[in-house]
């Protein structure tokens, strides 16, 4: 997400990084293209002269021109205030501690709420909340059955009621969540614009009625100039206490994050950033300025891994590598975690400097399914001493797991490589990475 | 045509107030100096025509203006609207092909939330209005409950619906469709796919794969990709252009959900720097909330009060 702006910014601060002396004038310059790219990721027209604005003061400044290094400081000014921008600290949704705890999404059509209702519905499932969904699109067609389907693949129940209006719909749905003691009431109400004043007045009423504890506006993170406007229409009408950007999988550059907080003030509470259920974030403002500019979401990554990695396996890992006795064995077990992080591109793509790198390279999740099935089709003698893999070995591995004979190969090939490169690692420290977290790499 | 035409223009009078109607307030009585061509940047920037484009716009708006001598704020206005008008009218085709093979295929791709099933339910509507024998094809079968919605849309305008079991190969509902739509003397067979962001290569591949078993059918020529643009959206919508084009071609584009205060702007953007052309503009809820895009009377309603 945010790739191409990081881009943008990682070939403006190239010039600018190695440089020692900045003039008024390649400040300038510089800030015209960051103008550009702000301007070309959707980043709405006004903020963005505010925001050139506010810099140029800064960076014009004694601080800038007369420190040491004038690029770096240069970037800390444009990070620190994408930073500000975005809204300083993540914040996060109420949690649900009383019976019930109501979430209410709205949006336009087609931003995602639907999905967004299962996602939320999901994640709060699994911290052993009890959760309702609440059927309030009454307009689109077959919207009501989607919801059922969603609940029912996460065994979540939905309210819903023919024949009737959202506002009616919800305040029975919260006496029902009432008398049946459920933690979490999420309200999916119908896709509207923000200039449909009977549908605006529709979710005056619905907020009215229950009282929600979070009012969030769901906003496709691919949306234009317009996201101000939307925004702000919903803003000032509805109160709402946050915002969900969804689709940030994509490519977009998602400068409407940038322009939705400035402009209403709303924190941006959840990112959406795949297809699965599974696929909800927290909004971190601080990890994605450092995107935007490159730096990578190291704090992001460790998080990932400690969820992920059982750390007691990694300190028992950590041995074998010093030992140099890591075997295939351990090498399958390692896959196991990784996977257990997510899909493999967001995860490299938090890495500093990867980004770039993978620009354009599909990450072949099917490559690591290869891999598992070639080691799987491994006899555990063979995967505790790949040495012994003779030719009529390779033959077998490759016919039991679907492969040719060359990925075995290359399997090996690659972790005998790797052996070599744990055993030189041994001798020195590595900075900088979680313990155990993410030794390989990998090119099948 | 006349009651067409302000249709339109009630839709769009909410982007008209809003933006580049704006540009005649701005440019009336004045002379064009840099202050003036800011100000036009601003409007075109806001309108989500994107910085090249932009860029190339007011470059020639300046080159036609000193060529011409040309100061006068009235006419640097009409030389604007001619140039927007001039991009959009590029690439033009017929929506509906003249007589010839058939069926002809409109296979519907596009990001998520775009707008497809809704599209496609009032393409079948036009084309039907038109006397047309239509089918539907409902190869979303990833969206929970895509196929009922669908099914509903065919229902209300009375045509030919085809549909597989949720979690089926689409490709395999495209190719028992196109075989169908042939067996039945069928003119339009309207494939529904679901949204996918153009990023994800496999879901890619899988529209690849819907386009490459109807042409076992169907012959290729007679197979129309056309891309469906969310009309809120900003300038990735070039890169979804560009990225669907690669995988499917594209034949021509739908904007939808101009009803609101989007400028669709990148309209003009994708025309441009793209040369696809537009086919429909989506402006409302309803099932007749479809037209035929025309450039002239589009600018005109985005111009004129």
């Amino acid at each position: 997400m945010f790739g191409e702006l990081i881009d943008k910014f990682d070939d403006i601060f190239r010039t600018l990084r190695g440089s020692g002396k900045l003039s008024e004038k390649n400040i300038k310059d510089s800030l015209r293209e960051v103008r550009r790219a702000l301007l070309e990721a959707d980043v709405n027209y006004k903020v963005v002269k505010d925001f050139i604005a506010h810099v140029e003061t800064e960076a014009v400044g004694e601080k800038v021109l007369k420190s040491i290094e004038p690029g770096q400081q240069l970037v800390k000014v444009v990070h620190d205030e994408l930073v500000r921008l975005l809204g300083e600290k993540a914040e996060s949704m109420t949690p649900a501690t009383k019976f019930p705890t109501i979430y209410m999404l709205c949006g336009l059509q087609g931003s995602g709420k639907t999905t967004l209702s299962g996602k939320l519905a999901l994640l709060n499932k699994r911290k052993n909340k009890k959760v309702l969904l609440v059927a309030a699109d009454i307009y689109r067609p077959a919207a009501v059955k989607q919801l059922k389907i969603l609940a029912d693949s996460i065994g979540v129940e939905v309210f819903q009621m023919e024949n009737t209006k959202p506002p009616v719909i919800c305040e029975e749905a919260k006496r029902h969540a009432e008398k049946n003691f459920f933690d979490l009431m999420i309200i999916d109400t119908a896709g509207r614009l923000h200039i449909d004043e009977e549908l605006m007045i529709e979710l005056d009423d619905i907020k009215a009625g229950v009282a929600p504890d979070e009012l969030i506006l769901v906003a496709d993170s691919m949306t234009g100039q317009d996201a101000v406007n939307l925004a702000d229409k919903f803003h000032q009408r509805l109160k709402l206490t946050g915002v969900a950007l969804t689709k940030l999988d994509g490519d977009a550059r998602g400068g409407a994050a940038i322009s939705i907080r400035a402009v209403t003030g709303c924190p941006i509470k959840l990112v959406s950033v795949g297809e699965k259920l599974s696929d909800l974030e927290v909004f971190h403002p601080d990890r994605m300025a450092s995107r935007i500019l490159g730096m990578g979401d190291i704090v992001g990554l460790v998080e990932k891994a400690q969820g992920a990695v059982d750390l007691k396996e990694a300190a028992k890992i950590e041995e074998k590598l010093k030992k140099q006795s890591f075997t295939l064995e351990d090498f399958y077990d390692q896959l196991q975690q990784i996977k257990k992080m997510g899909p493999l591109e967001s995860i490299l793509g938090m890495i500093p400097g990867v980004g770039k790198a993978l620009k354009g390279v599909q990450i072949d999740e099917k490559g690591m399914g290869r891999v598992e099935a070639m080691i799987q089709s491994m006899t555990l003698e063979e995967r505790r001493n790949p040495n012994i893999i003779d030719g009529s070995r390779k033959l077998r591995i490759a016919s039991g797991s679907g492969n040719s004979v060359q990925n075995v190969n290359l399997l090996l090939k690659q972790f005998f490589a790797m052996q070599k490169m744990f055993k030189n690692m041994g001798k020195m420290k590595i900075k900088g990475l979680p313990k155990g977290a993410f030794p390989f790499q990998m090119n099948i | 045509m006349f009651s067409k035409l302000k249709r339109l223009k009630e839709s769009l009078a909410k982007t008209r107030d809003s933006l580049l109607g704006k540009i005649s307030q701005i440019v009336g009585g004045r002379k064009l100096d840099d202050d003036l061509i800011d100000e036009i940047e601003e409007i075109l920037l806001k309108a989500d025509l994107g910085v090249a484009a932009t860029d190339k716009i007011i470059q020639r708006l300046r080159k036609n203006a000193s060529e011409n001598n040309i100061s006068d704020s009235d006419a640097v206005y009409s030389l604007l609207k001619g140039e927007i008008t001039g991009i959009l009218s590029r690439q033009k085709a017929a929506v509906i092909s003249a007589e010839g093979a058939k069926p002809v295929v409109w296979l519907i791709t596009g990001v998520n939330g775009t707008g497809k099933t809704t599209t496609v339910g009032k393409l079948a509507h036009y084309f039907k209005s038109n006397n047309k024998n239509v089918m539907i094809a409902a190869c979303d079968t990833f969206r929970a409950a895509a196929v009922e919605q669908l099914a509903i849309w065919a229902e209300r305008s009375g045509v030919a619906f085809m549909k597989a079991q949720s979690g089926a190969d689409p490709a395999s509902v495209a190719f028992d469709a196109a075989i169908s739509a042939k067996a039945k003397n069928i003119d339009y067979l309207l494939i529904d796919t679901a949204g996918r962001l153009h990023t994800k290569a496999n879901l890619m591949e899988e529209l690849k794969k819907i386009r490459r078993v109807t042409e076992k059918v169907i012959p290729p020529e007679q197979i129309l990709s056309k891309l469906i643009i969310d009309g809120t959206t900003g300038q990735n919508a070039l890169s979804q252009v560009k990225v669907f084009t690669e995988a499917v071609g594209c034949d021509g584009l739908i904007i939808t959900k101009l009803d609101g205060t989007a400028r669709g702007g990148i309209m003009v953007a994708i025309a441009e720097e793209l040369s696809v052309p537009v086919d429909f503009i989506g402006i409302g809820e309803k099932i007749d909330d479809l037209q035929v895009f025309e450039a002239e009377s589009f600018v005109e309603a985005l111009f004129e009060g």
